[in-house]
């Protein structure tokens, strides 16, 4: 620490929830790091691997329930089609500030040299096999792989 | 802040960055690419007068304009100007450093 004076030289991502807004905020924070000049690597899993599937990536939506950030009752955010409506919503404001979807957004993160991993141990829970994801994805791997991919100084860490 | 850069002396923020777009030649990019370790090819000079072109234009910078840009795809602008490209392109011509955060 002291010799690189904190400076941070690789930040790994791990993105295990699958809402929009969280998609959103690990996909900043990775293209926000190599943008920096700082290597990014980003590992999914859990409802993460949503926003590396294929078929599901352009579905998701933002969480209208269980989010008090959002204003919206609990009883209201659980009627049929609230969260399609918020999630609408959220998408035009987004693109109103370049923001670009996610199928774009992981185009942009591959280009620009995020490495991505999917979970083995997700990935068998759900059934998704190699072919379900997204070309960028490299490899489906342990927890243990992922710890050796994060070695070196100035490694941090960030669960979503 | 002032700096002397390839013999001029120019006004630059505390980050480098030249304040004044007028005091800008190619001899200045020549030395602000050399500082970066990167020398300049005709496909570097394509990228910095569209961006130049940009803020002319007064439009903001992201590095997801940059890959509709049609200029350069985003894989080729990193390996034109490795590590923070939108940061180091952006100082080489002269410009502002963009506020984006994407």
């Amino acid at each position: 620490m002291t010799e690189n004076k904190g400076e941070i030289k690789k930040m790994m991502i791990i993105l295990s929830k699958g809402t929009l807004e969280n998609v959103y905020a690990a996909f900043v924070l990775a293209n926000g790091a190599r943008m920096e000049g700082i290597e990014a690597e980003m590992f999914f899993t859990f409802f993460g691997l949503e926003s590396i599937h294929k078929k599901k990536l352009t579905h998701l939506h933002v969480a209208t329930v269980g989010n008090p950030a959002m204003h919206i009752p609990t009883l209201l955010g659980g009627l049929p089609g609230v969260e399609a409506l918020a999630t609408t919503m959220m998408k035009k404001e987004m693109e109103k500030i370049d923001m670009p979807d996610v199928a774009e957004f992981l185009d942009i993160l591959s280009a620009s040299g995020v490495r991505m991993w999917a979970c083995k141990l997700a990935m068998d829970m759900f059934h998704y096999k190699k072919e379900d994801l997204y070309e960028g994805v490299e490899d489906v791997i342990t927890v243990g792989d992922f710890y050796k991919q994060s070695a070196g100084e100035g490694t941090h860490m960030l669960f979503i | 802040m002032e700096k002397v850069i390839a013999g001029k002396t120019v006004a630059v923020n505390e980050e480098g960055y030249l304040t004044d777009f007028k005091q800008w030649d190619k001899s200045i990019a020549d030395e602000l690419a050399a500082e970066a370790e990167i020398s300049l090819s005709p496909r570097h000079w394509e990228v910095l007068n569209y961006l130049q072109t940009e803020f002319k234009n007064e439009v903001p910078l992201s590095i997801r304009k940059i890959g509709k840009s049609g200029v350069v795809d985003i894989k080729e602008f990193y390996q034109l100007f490795p590590k923070a490209p939108l940061k180091t392109a952006t100082k080489i011509a002269g410009i502002p450093k963009p506020a984006s955060c994407i």
